[in-house]
């Protein structure tokens, strides 16, 4: 789809324009998409607008630890959100995990979206034994819930970057491919694939070339959704403490963390990761809800 | 129907079967639990000897085999931890995770259908707004952080509602639960609460969606046109059709729960199955895990089973005996 941009001078209409026109017709929705801008500029320039590097132990003062928001440190700056028990500012702490919350969950939900895809338009494409035994998988999978797969996973496999990846990639892909088989199975039968099949052209062509495209739409719209699923599933496997390691800290294990330091009242150790992690998934759920309307035909009157 | 319910029952041996093999080669391949129930000081007899009583010196396969034949009769083995038959653990904590998910179910009903109705039936209005607005907001809400932030304003700051365990448990028709104290409806208030907000948040959503792609239809401006009243025409031809999908995903949306309730018992220190199995897995419990898993499956076996047959009795279109085997 090799779209124009929105700001292209000239009145032709292209899906692409239509969509963005239809897009912005939802206030709430373009409220999302912003701040969900806002959020992904912090997390890719999180080293840059930091106030202080928080995993350089060198600059952590423990005098500062478990300070208020707003109180200023040892030598200065200010904590505008309050410090955790190592006395690392939180503001710091939030746009460094971030960064890592948003990483793993779009690699991982890209990541399924091309397993998913490719197995999907296998199913519909090849039908017979191997429709029926990737079908077969994708519902006994969907048959239980993503949080207790990663569980089982995750008991397996042990920790790492490398591994809640993986975990989420194999939670997610069965989605993907369901979806994908449905959407390929009535685009196969439609007549600009029967007049690419009387062109003679590669099935390889025909269906990555024609009917993929016309497929993406409800793949976009579950991406979104799959996308804040896994932020939030890392999360809260990073709390339960079989996520992520402590080196790289996403924002389930700040509001971890801060978990000790709750009952005594120390809420911001906890409470300013989780306002980050659900700002985040609202953003990108808001955005998925209007493409969601703005693509399904069943709503078009 | 008979055919249909062989057929179903059959296929469910089958998964059940799979999933065994998967959860027992998942489970046993993490790490060996030899090192953990053994003290390191013990010399090699000991050692030997205590392998020998757990069956961990056999072949992986032998082990399955005999791990199966046992299950049929329903031992699930003896956890390492407790002494005591994994099974009987799970059927101790299995009340108080059931009684969790079955409240937040009802709540979640309760709140979401009638909210989504109206969300869906007036779409312009600003309260529909606020009531799509607000579901987002319990969709994204992350379990874990806003059961801790309950504990914090709730129990914390507030005082009104303890935080942690099932509190005092009364004894009604024969069934214990603590939804018949005082004392306990307490402690379930904020558990309950936590594990229901996202589903409801999910059915609102549902709803809502169910019904403005039902008022769209054909049969809903006959209706109409046919002069009836907008209350039957809302309460038996729309409400009867959202039925189908919310069937299917109150059904799964139980199971989810149950599997959920892990996050909220561990939070809430709820004595349930999910806080169990997250104990088994930090201790390595192997037969509290498989048996936890088992029971996991043949739970969602049995609601899929029950979603199916449902869906037939409400959508009189879904015929049970053309379902592809």
């Amino acid at each position: 789809m090799s779209a124009p941009s929105a700001t292209a001078p000239g009145k032709i209409e292209t899906p692409f324009r239509r969509l963005v026109s239809e897009f912005v017709e939802d206030r709430l929705a373009v409220l999302g998409a912003v701040v969900l801008a806002v959020i992904l500029l912090v997390a890719l320039f999180a080293p840059l607008i930091s106030p202080q590097n928080p995993y350089d132990l060198s600059k952590l003062d423990i005098l500062d630890s478990r300070l208020p928001p707003g109180s200023k440190s040892m030598d200065g700056i200010t904590f505008w959100l309050g410090t955790d028990g190592q006395g690392r500012d939180m503001l710091s702490g939030i746009f460094y995990g971030l960064r890592t919350s948003l990483a793993v969950g779009v690699f991982s939900g890209i990541l399924a979206m091309v397993v998913g895809m490719a197995l999907g338009l296998t199913a519909a494409y090849a039908g017979g034994r191997t429709e029926t035994l990737i079908m077969r998988l994708v519902d006994l999978q969907l048959s239980f819930p993503t949080i207790l797969i990663a569980l089982i996973l995750l008991a397996v496999l042990g920790q790492g970057v490398g591994k809640i990846i993986l975990a989420l990639v194999i939670v997610q892909w069965a989605y993907y491919a369901r979806t994908i088989r449905g959407t390929a199975l009535v685009e196969r039968r439609r007549e600009y694939v029967e007049a690419a099949i009387c062109l003679g052209l590669s099935k390889p062509r025909i269906i990555f070339g024609h009917i993929l495209p016309n497929c993406m739409p409800p793949m976009i719209v579950i991406g979104t959704v799959q996308v804040a699923g896994a932020i939030a599933l890392e999360a809260t496997l990073s709390f339960l403490g079989i996520g992520l390691p402590i080196t790289e800290p996403s924002l389930g294990l700040l509001i971890a963390n801060g978990f000790e330091y709750l009952l005594s009242g120390k809420y911001w150790i906890s409470f300013f990761p989780g306002i980050a992690l659900l700002i985040t998934i609202i953003s990108i759920n808001l955005v998925g809800d209007q493409l969601r309307d703005v693509l399904n035909p069943r709503l078009k009157r | 129907m008979t055919v249909f319910m062989v057929r179903r029952l059959m296929q469910s041996v089958v998964v059940l079967l799979v999933m065994s093999v998967i959860v027992f080669l998942g489970v046993f391949a993490i790490g060996n639990p030899v090192d953990i129930l053994i003290s390191p000081d013990a010399d090699q007899l000991e050692r030997e000897r205590a392998i020998r009583a757990l069956g961990l010196d056999r072949p992986l396969w032998e082990q399955y085999f005999v791990f199966l034949a046992n299950a049929a009769k329903g031992d699930l083995g003896r956890s390492f931890v407790f002494n005591e038959p994994a099974l009987r653990l799970i059927f101790e904590r299995m009340p108080a995770t059931l009684e969790l998910a079955g409240t937040a179910v009802v709540l979640s009903l309760v709140v979401g259908i009638p909210l989504g109705l109206y969300a869906g039936l007036k779409p312009q209005a600003a309260t529909s707004k606020g009531i799509m607005a607000g579901s987002i907001v319990g969709f994204s809400l992350p379990t874990f952080w806003q059961g801790l932030m309950f504990i914090m304003v709730f129990a914390v700051m507030l005082g009104w509602l303890p935080s942690t365990g099932r509190g005092q448990i009364g004894t009604f028709l024969g069934i214990r639960s603590s939804l018949f104290t005082l004392d306990g409806l307490a402690h379930v208030i904020l558990p309950a609460v936590n594990l229901a907000l996202g589903n409801a948040a999910l059915i609102i959503r549902l709803t809502r969606a169910g019904v403005r792609e039902t008022l769209l239809q054909d049969y809903i401006k006959f209706a109409r046109a046919k002069g009836l009243s907008h209350r039957r025409v809302v309460g038996v031809h729309v409400l009867r059709n959202i039925l189908i999908p919310l069937v299917t995903v109150v059904g799964l949306e139980i199971a989810g729960l149950i599997a959920f309730a892990v996050v909220t018992e561990s939070i809430f220190a709820w004595p349930g199955m999910g806080k169990l199995i997250i104990d088994s897995i930090n201790q390595l419990d192997r037969p509290v895990m498989v048996a936890y898993l088992m029971m996991i499956v043949l739970l969602f076996i049995v609601i899929n089973l029950i979603v199916d047959v449902l869906y037939s009795v409400i959508d009189p279109r879904v015929r049970l005996q053309d379902v592809k085997g």
